[in-house]
């Protein structure tokens, strides 16, 4: 039974995405769950895995076309199944393709298109085959990272690169004489003669492109203004040294952890900032899904924590934390990223004091955390350290106003400066 | 050197080569009293006289079969087809009969004609006057094609072509004669079956022609911004066509998209790229990709035709998908 794939939802406001590259070619095996395409939405690129097992039998839309939000893209079918009915009356593959996939499956038809070492035929391309064949490098060995994972020139160049690596030094042994005092690299000091430093020029990726698209958008339509407050964390912090005394490594909770339950439980308050504008709406979502920004490599996504005035803290921190780890290492599944309603940024692992962020729309608002420090406080006539953390919200004007997000901080003072609230 | 518009390169190369040769004169519509449909022959009738600037009837057959028995009796014309498009109405008389007869009688006899032609689409001139069938006239073994994208290139191709004594289709296109370059003064020759490197880089390999060579550079000048160097090689001659310097591009990029005004089934991207994985079959690390017109006959409606014909951004698009394979 054929199954169709369809451009996925990725967030509510999301109408349609680009399709960037096909993963899978026509013709090649597919497991449940594997990728099939990389799609970017303006929030980032993202990976669309196959919804059955089976050989993609069709691609119904082509490398680099928008396409809306359900359409269908794709057609997984059984070895050797012929699908006649289509979706939108698309042609079905030519003739000498389905010959291919009416091979009986004995014949191991799809696995010889599969990418694989010891069966099947290797993908590589006629230039990377020539300089394997010249240098010696075995293709079986080397992953393509061109479509389909075919191996393509820089790949057999990066297996070389590789083999040329020297092998890292063994321990030293203990009988050697120990090593000078390795200095650190000092600047020379300025010369005429020495080489002029140059400019470096960077092409912008995907994601830097479509982070630099929103925040322009947001930037320039959103009428934003900033409210801060500082808050007395000092509860806060020692309930956490408690509550982690009792959780093994890894499963330790974060500050951030208790201001995402802080933020979720205080927008049940305020529904009007846990809100997006669509065209002459405003909506209040149902759902308290907070955002919250994990830098990655070339820039940040969004990941999303859902229902989080719901959710008990630690199980808010081991989704954030999951969801952190596959956005940094480029594994974001589309509903890591949809859907968010309010966003967090936190800096204050950088010792930031404070800081602007700017709204991720459609949302309303965005709360920008600096860092618990520790600072003098006056209490009576008295003078002693404590421990505050700032807090921004940028609010956009047409949603909501001063007094609004003023009350909204001074609401969210009472979750985290009486934090065993959170764990009510 | 003196930046001159296409137009006024053309007009140099036909004026010096009928001041240095007496047996060159011009035929076709309107070229005489009017100085030519895209003005290209204005002041011409004055100076050479009505014996080597003829008008003629509106009759395609009559002009090339008339320079045909020129040529044979020792003149050298140059027919002005006032589009190729109307070319196919004299269509035997240069496939069957200019570029066969010095074939067909063993030598005997040489056609040294040259037929100027415009070709392109992107005026709004509808369906049966835009068309770029350049491909079509290159399938020919016999006759030269020659179609250039820069006004120095017009001038030393059209004066190599007068001087050639086999017959030459000229194929200028419409919407470049107001485009300056610098060009040459005096005996400038470009020999005929020459490709050329106009931009050099490292990353892909822009093989075009003509318009396109003006598009391709476009595409060059954003991509270079995102750090992408293409090399363009442009082709001048679409027969003979050189394949050296597209072959040595190509063996240092390893990546290719041609690029062509001209419908994509059958076309010059198709020989192009053809001819590079017979050619170099070994250096090939990514499929090869065209760029051509949308297989439909050319809209009138500006945006409809603007949207066949290929643009800027369908370059960069199919060099980006090339570079990505």
């Amino acid at each position: 039974m054929a199954e169709i794939v369809t451009m996925p939802k990725l967030g509510f406001d999301m109408q349609e995405g680009t399709l960037v590259r096909w993963v899978r070619v026509e013709g090649e095996a597919v497991e449940k769950g594997q990728v099939l395409a990389e799609i970017e939405t303006d929030k980032a690129t993202v990976e669309v895995e196959s919804v059955a097992s089976g050989i993609v039998y069709k691609h119904l839309v082509e490398q680099g076309s928008v396409v809306p939000v359900g359409t269908p893209i794709a057609v997984i079918a059984a070895p050797g199944e012929q699908v006649t009915d289509l979706p939108g009356g698309m042609e079905a593959p030519a003739a000498e393709k389905s010959a291919v996939a009416e091979v009986p499956v004995e014949a191991e038809a799809p696995a010889a298109l599969e990418v694989s070492g010891e069966t099947g035929r290797i993908k590589a391309s006629p230039l990377a085959r020539r300089l394997a064949l010249e240098k010696g490098v075995d293709l079986a060995g080397i992953r393509g990272s061109g479509p389909g994972g075919r191996i393509v020139r820089k790949d057999i160049e990066a297996a070389l690169a590789a083999a040329a690596q020297p092998v890292p030094a063994a321990v030293i042994p203990p009988e050697m004489p120990p090593a000078p005092a390795v200095q650190p690299p000092v600047m020379p000091l300025w010369s005429e003669t020495a080489a002029a430093p140059q400019d470096e020029r960077l092409p912008i990726g995907k994601l830097r492109a479509a982070i630099g698209r929103r925040m322009v958008e947001s930037k320039q339509q959103l009428p934003h203004f900033y409210v801060t407050a500082s808050y007395n964390v000092e509860a806060l912090m020692a309930l956490r040294s408690q509550l982690n005394a009792f959780l093994p490594e890894g499963q330790k909770l974060t500050v951030n952890d208790f201001i995402i339950k802080a933020t979720a439980l205080t927008l049940r308050e305020f529904r009007n900032l846990n809100a997006s504008i669509v065209e002459k709406e405003i909506i209040r979502h149902g759902h308290i899904n907070i955002g919250v920004a994990v830098a990655v490599e070339g820039g940040l996504l969004t990941i999303v924590c859902r229902d989080a005035d719901l959710k008990p803290l630690r199980l808010i921190s081991s989704e954030v934390r999951d969801l952190a780890l596959r956005a940094r290492s480029g594994k974001v599944r589309p509903e890591d990223i949809e859907g968010s309603t309010f966003s967090i940024s936190n800096l204050g692992m950088f010792d930031v004091e404070n800081f602007g962020a700017i709204i991720n729309p459609p949302e309303a608002a965005i709360l920008a955390v600096g860092t618990a420090q520790k600072v003098p406080v006056v209490e009576g006539d008295e003078v002693r350290v404590g421990m505050r953390m700032k807090a921004t919200l940028s609010a956009d004007h047409r949603v909501t106003d001063g007094a609004e997000a003023a009350q909204f901080m001074q609401a969210l003072r009472k979750y985290l400066e009486e934090p065993l609230r959170l764990l009510l | 050197m003196a930046r001159i518009t296409m137009r006024e390169a053309i007009s140099q190369a036909l004026w010096e080569e009928m001041e240095r040769d007496p047996k060159v004169f011009i035929l076709g519509e309107e070229v005489g009293v009017w100085g030519g449909t895209y003005a290209v022959t204005k002041g011409f009738y004055d100076h050479f006289g009505p014996d080597r600037v003829r008008d003629t009837p509106i009759a395609e057959a009559a002009i090339v079969g008339s320079a045909i028995g020129a040529a044979l009796t020792g003149l050298r014309p140059v027919a002005e087809i006032m589009t190729i498009n109307f070319a196919f109405s004299a269509m035997d008389h240069i496939v069957n009969q200019a570029a066969k007869i010095h074939y067909m009688f063993g030598g005997q006899m040489t056609v040294p004609l040259v037929i100027r032609a415009v070709s392109g689409g992107g005026r709004q001139l509808g369906a049966t006057h835009s068309q770029t069938p350049d491909a079509i006239f290159a399938h020919f073994p016999g006759l030269k094609v020659v179609a250039p994208g820069t006004p120095a290139d017009a001038k030393g191709l059209l004066k190599a072509a007068i001087r050639s004594d086999d017959p030459v289709l000229f194929i200028e296109h419409a919407t470049l004669y107001q485009v300056r370059g610098e060009v040459p003064e005096g005996d400038y020759i470009v020999p005929l079956g020459k490709s050329t490197v106009q931009r050099e880089g490292r990353d892909l390999t822009l093989v075009t022609y003509s318009k396109m060579l003006e598009v391709s550079t476009k595409a060059a000048d954003q991509l270079a911004r995102e750090g992408i160097e293409v090399e363009i090689v442009d082709l001048r001659s679409l027969r003979p066509l050189d394949m050296g310097p597209v072959l040595a591009s190509f063996k240092k990029t390893n990546r290719a998209v041609i690029v062509e005004e001209g419908w994509k089934s059958y076309g010059v991207g198709s020989e192009v790229a053809a001819r590079l994985y017979e050619e170099a079959f070994d250096y090939v690390d990514a499929p090869i990709k065209r760029v051509a017109q949308k297989e439909v006959p050319l809209p009138y409606n500006r945006t409809l035709e603007q949207s066949a014909i290929p643009g800027v951004e369908d370059v960069i698009t199919a060099v980006k998908e090339v570079l990505h394979g």
